[in-house]
């Protein structure tokens, strides 16, 4: 009886321990790939989100260039760590659209004057229509979008500086 | 008590203090628990009224309708599966809008209109109920918020 | 330079923590004796140098140097003085930091300052310490480094969470960090007697005064949490039963269990092994709510940042800490001596009774906050809510008051029953004159609101009865301590009850100039207007109250605030306190006619519950200066410290009480 009273609390708290990996390793839980992979944009049309840089469409993904479309937002802390590897990706000659999510105009410029603009056209999604759409579950992520308006590849949160061969990489195979 | 027997006895003390209490636990869990259900599950297996659960998706555009009263509002939950009608008295949170996503807590009345008690609020434009955030993975669904991902 | 200093110093902290760790083990082997005393030196160094690490971290937000990036995401040059300070560990990183630093400092503290333990036992804790620490210094060093900066500098930060720009919160995290670190010390200490197996009443004295420490930091940052979400959420309630807050209030229901044992075996050398399970419990209690709060992996009404990789390292040092030291003691229990006997009807016995139902509820909170994990690995979503938690705690927390009641008044070893039932006389008949005054004119109020406030009556008078026949003056601090903690809790539970029982709300649309009245209030609504702060702005309502047939006028001003950056609403209840409660009122939005919505309670005696949790802290200092004053004054220990008998149910002829 005693003897293996001791080892109950052992026993109890490996119990707790399963419970507790299963609810981190649980398949909800982790960021789950697109389904939108191998499947064409879906139809959107965005209003500007800045005045200095045009609106989005799906029209401007099927001009036979594989470009990049990244989802952000002013209010986004890893936005702001993401901008100077997407400042890089733009020197390297990679054509970059955003979507900015539930965001203001005047907090728009301000971040992009803050953090840089690597942008060529900007679009605002309001009410996070085509971030759903995409498949897309947080900010920041970014899908590589070959010249069909095809989605190949879907990066979830910010590009960090040693990703930036791996998206380039990518963009090669896309076209 | 006998003294020999001192540390078998508190043994068992702990032990059945431990048991009943995980017992009473487990027993009140499948009783108190209140289920996650979205306007589909409720369509397709349907609630029995009066039993508490959350009620989770979109308000769709254009249900919103504010009552007399000033404090009382209709709207209605889709989720692309389903539409349940739901009807919350109080201050609704900051960023209760049309289209947007939402979770109340309450109960189905009997007229198949779900009475909510709470309108899960978010504190800010980063956070979304855990069962919503997966729920827009799972059918990549246009339920709202949006997950900041760190 | 600071962060590249500040860094530096982190990682030399880190090293001395290796080397503990080290000379420590080595310490204890049959050879390595004469390193035995090297290791108090180290732990009191690394100490300093992770305050000084912490220190410069502090300096980094005063100067809100935003090429570091905890800074850059966490602060604002805007800021209030007092919420840049706060932003140091109002995230993830920083308060891992802190977490190191109370590690440390505590580590140095005992190491300077504790001489009882035998000088093995004391060497082995160090080193245990040194282990735990080394873990939260790998998460840091490795994957969050506080003091990493951002190339190129942001022109100005991100802000803090407006919820978070509260002086109530910028103190609450920390406060209740330092508890669950506390217990950090408990748990190295249990680990440090179960390798030299010297557990008794020496180790029970050492590991006091951090319990008792750890604990008071708890019950204040749970009231000063409950509080917060209390005036702050505008949901007019003051507990929640939400994950992070079950996270919170699990360590404590251990460590306050810890904390009776262990007293019981600092005095009569009794319940050893369970003082030992107790200390690993609470602590693994803290690791695990630091879990559930980090991870994310329940949904919770508090947001925090989360992040499953955080989640999973903090689960593996659960499993290396926690795991080892349980293995430790399966090994180790078997030569634990067995210690002194005592009778059941004894106040060993009520401590055992009490330690059981106060892990009973521990464990029926912990089942129902994991719960919704459970069933969500099968596919099923659950919320489990105070329709569980209320009702099932209460079938333990009942029993547990009669016990703390009757506890205090017991005499050690054994007690006979007839006694005690002339003591309990008095305050059963005050619970059952409550039990009649509330039937009678209180109304339907619900069963458990009715036993908590029959309860909390008995309880008030029991908790008192202690001091019956004592000569105050020459009354030992720390049994005023305990008078004060146990009329705390029924002081606390009085609040709670009258609360649940006696709320009343009213929820309308209101115009300008229309008058409202909710319980004893009549409440105008005289106009609404936009009004700025620091970094927000608000709509901000004129209401004023009237008491009963009262003429003095009081103006409540609830608001509905904007912050700018990042865009959040958070509405600020207005609160106007009576000597018999509250009048809580909150501001919604307006209607398409020119409506305001308004919600009012009335809450008769509510801060009850808040200063009950301030007097159950207070108590706790008052026992713990109480007992460290007469620890340092007494010379040549006794075996076992001397006993205080209650007075009143001392045997006539010559009692123990001599120390008293």
């Amino acid at each position: 009886m005693k003897h293996w009273a001791i080892w109950l609390p052992l026993a109890l708290f490996g119990l707790l321990f399963a419970v507790f990996a299963s609810g981190l390793i649980a398949p909800g839980d982790r960021t789950i790939a697109s389904q939108m992979i191998g499947k064409p944009l879906p139809d959107f049309d965005l209003p500007q989100a800045v005045p200095d840089r045009p609106a989005l469409a799906k029209a401007d993904f099927t001009t036979g260039k594989p470009k990049l479309l990244n989802v952000f937002a002013s209010w986004c802390v890893p936005c702001i760590a993401e901008a100077p590897v997407l400042a890089e990706l733009a020197r390297a000659g990679v054509e970059i659209d955003g979507v900015a999510i539930r965001d203001r105009t005047a907090d728009v410029q301000a971040f992009l004057a803050r953090n840089g603009n690597p942008y060529t056209r900007i679009g605002r999604d309001d009410v996070s229509k085509i971030q759903f759409d995409l498949g897309s579950s947080g900010v920041p992520e970014t899908f590589v979008i070959n010249g069909k308006g095809i989605i190949t590849y879907q990066h979830i949160g910010e590009i960090r500086a040693d990703q930036v061969p791996m998206i380039l990489q990518k963009l090669k195979e896309a076209q | 008590m006998k003294a020999k027997h001192q540390r078998l006895v508190l043994i068992c003390i702990a032990l059945v203090g431990l048991v009943a209490a995980g017992l009473i636990a487990a027993y009140a869990l499948r009783d108190q628990a209140s289920y996650f259900y979205t306007p589909g599950d409720i369509a397709e297996k349907g609630v029995e009224p009066g039993q508490a659960i959350r009620l989770g998706g979109m308000v769709q555009k254009g249900s919103i309708r504010k009552q007399a009263d000033g404090v009382t509002i209709d709207f209605i939950v889709e989720d692309g599966k389903g539409t349940v009608p739901v009807r919350f008295t109080g201050i609704t949170p900051d960023l209760f809008v049309e289209g947007s996503g939402v979770v109340a807590e309450g109960r189905m009345n009997a007229s198949g209109q779900f009475v909510a008690d709470n309108l899960l609020a978010k504190h800010d434009e980063n956070y979304v109920p855990r069962e919503m955030r997966d729920m827009t993975k799972a059918d990549v669904k246009k339920l709202g918020g949006t997950v900041q991902q760190p | 330079m600071i962060a590249e200093i500040a860094l530096a110093i982190l990682w030399l902290a880190a090293a001395l923590a290796v080397l503990q760790l080290g000379v420590g083990s080595y310490a204890l082997t049959a050879r390595g004796a004469e390193f035995l005393r090297a290791v108090r030196p180290i732990a009191v160094v690394q100490g300093l140098l992770v305050a000084v690490a912490f220190a410069l971290l502090i300096v980094l937000f005063l100067r809100t140097d935003l090429s570091v990036k905890l800074v850059a995401a966490n602060s604002h040059s805007l800021k209030p003085l007092i919420y840049k300070i706060a932003g140091a560990w109002g995230n993830h990183e920083g308060s891992m930091l802190l977490w190191v630093t109370v590690m440390g400092l505590a580590g140095g503290f005992v190491a300077l300052l504790e001489r009882r333990l035998n000088e093995r036992t004391m060497v082995a804790t160090l080193a245990g310490q040194a282990f735990v620490s080394l873990g939260f210094y790998a998460f840091m060093l490795f994957s969050s480094n506080p003091f990493e900066r951002l190339n190129p500098a942001p022109v100005e930060g991100n802000g803090l969470n407006p919820l978070l720009q509260d002086p109530g919160l910028a103190f609450h995290p920390p406060t209740l960090y330092i508890g669950y670190v506390g217990l950090s010390i408990a748990f190295s200490f249990a680990v440090g007697a179960l390798i030299t197996r010297d557990v008794g009443p020496a180790f029970a004295r050492a590991m006091r005064p951090w319990v008792m420490g750890a604990w008071i930091f708890l019950t204040l940052g749970i009231t000063a949490g409950s509080w917060w979400a209390y005036y702050e959420l505008g949901w007019g309630g003051w507990w929640f039963w939400d994950p992070v807050e079950n996270a919170s209030l699990m360590p404590w229901l251990a460590a306050t269990a810890l904390l009776h044992s262990v007293s019981v075996l600092a005095t009569r050398n009794a319940l050893k092994a369970w003082t030992v399970m107790l200390a690993v419990v609470a602590f693994s209690m803290s690791m695990v709510g630091t879990f559930l709060v980090r991870s994310g992996i329940l949904t919770s009404v508090h947001a925090f940042a989360v992040d499953p990789e955080r989640g999973s390292f903090i689960l593996t040092l659960l499993a290396i800490y926690i795991g080892g030291a349980l293995a430790l003691f399966g090994l180790r229990a078997s030569t634990v001596t067995e210690g002194a006997k005592f009778h059941l009807f004894s106040r060993e016995g009520s401590l055992v009774m009490n330690n059981v139902l106060l892990v009973g509820v521990l464990g029926i909170v912990l089942m129902g906050t994991l719960y919704p994990l459970v069933t969500e690995a099968f596919g099923t979503k659950v919320s489990v809510g105070p329709p569980y938690f209320n009702p099932v705690s209460a079938i333990f927390v009942f029993p547990m008051l009669v016990i703390m009641a009757a506890g205090p008044l017991m005499r050690w070893r054994q007690d006979n029953g007839r006694k005690l039932a002339n003591l309990l006389a008095a305050p059963a008949l005050v619970a059952a004159a409550t039990l009649a005054l509330v039937v009678v004119f209180g109304g339907e109020i619900g069963a458990l609101p009715l036993l908590g406030l029959v309860f909390a009556a008995g309880l008030a008078v029991a908790s008192v009865l202690p001091l019956w026949k004592r000569n105050l003056r020459r009354t030992p601090a720390h049994i005023w301590g305990m008078v004060i903690a146990h009329l705390g809790i029924a002081v606390a539970l009085a609040g709670m009850a009258s609360e649940s029982a006696f709320n009343t709300e009213k929820l309308v649309a209101s115009e300008i100039g229309q008058s409202h009245t909710v319980g004893p209030w009549t409440v105008e609504l005289q106009g609404v207007k936009p009004i700025a702060g620091a970094n927000w702005t608000a709509l901000e309502a004129r209401l004023v109250a009237r008491y009963g047939d009262s003429n003095v006028q009081t103006v409540l001003n609830p608001q509905a605030r904007m912050f700018a950056s990042p865009p959040t609403a958070t509405s600020e209840a207005a609160l106007l306190t009576r000597w018999n409660g509250q009048l809580y009122a909150v501001l919604g939005e307006e209607g398409e006619d020119g409506r305001w919505q308004l919600r009012l309670w009335w809450k008769p005696f509510v801060p009850l519950i808040w200063y009950g949790g301030l007097l159950v802290g207070l108590g706790g200092i008052l026992s713990l200066v109480g007992r460290t004053v007469r620890d340092l004054r007494r010379k040549g220990e006794p075996e076992l410290e001397p006993i205080s008998e209650p007075a009143a149910s001392k045997p006539a002829a010559g009692g123990q009480e001599a120390l008293a």
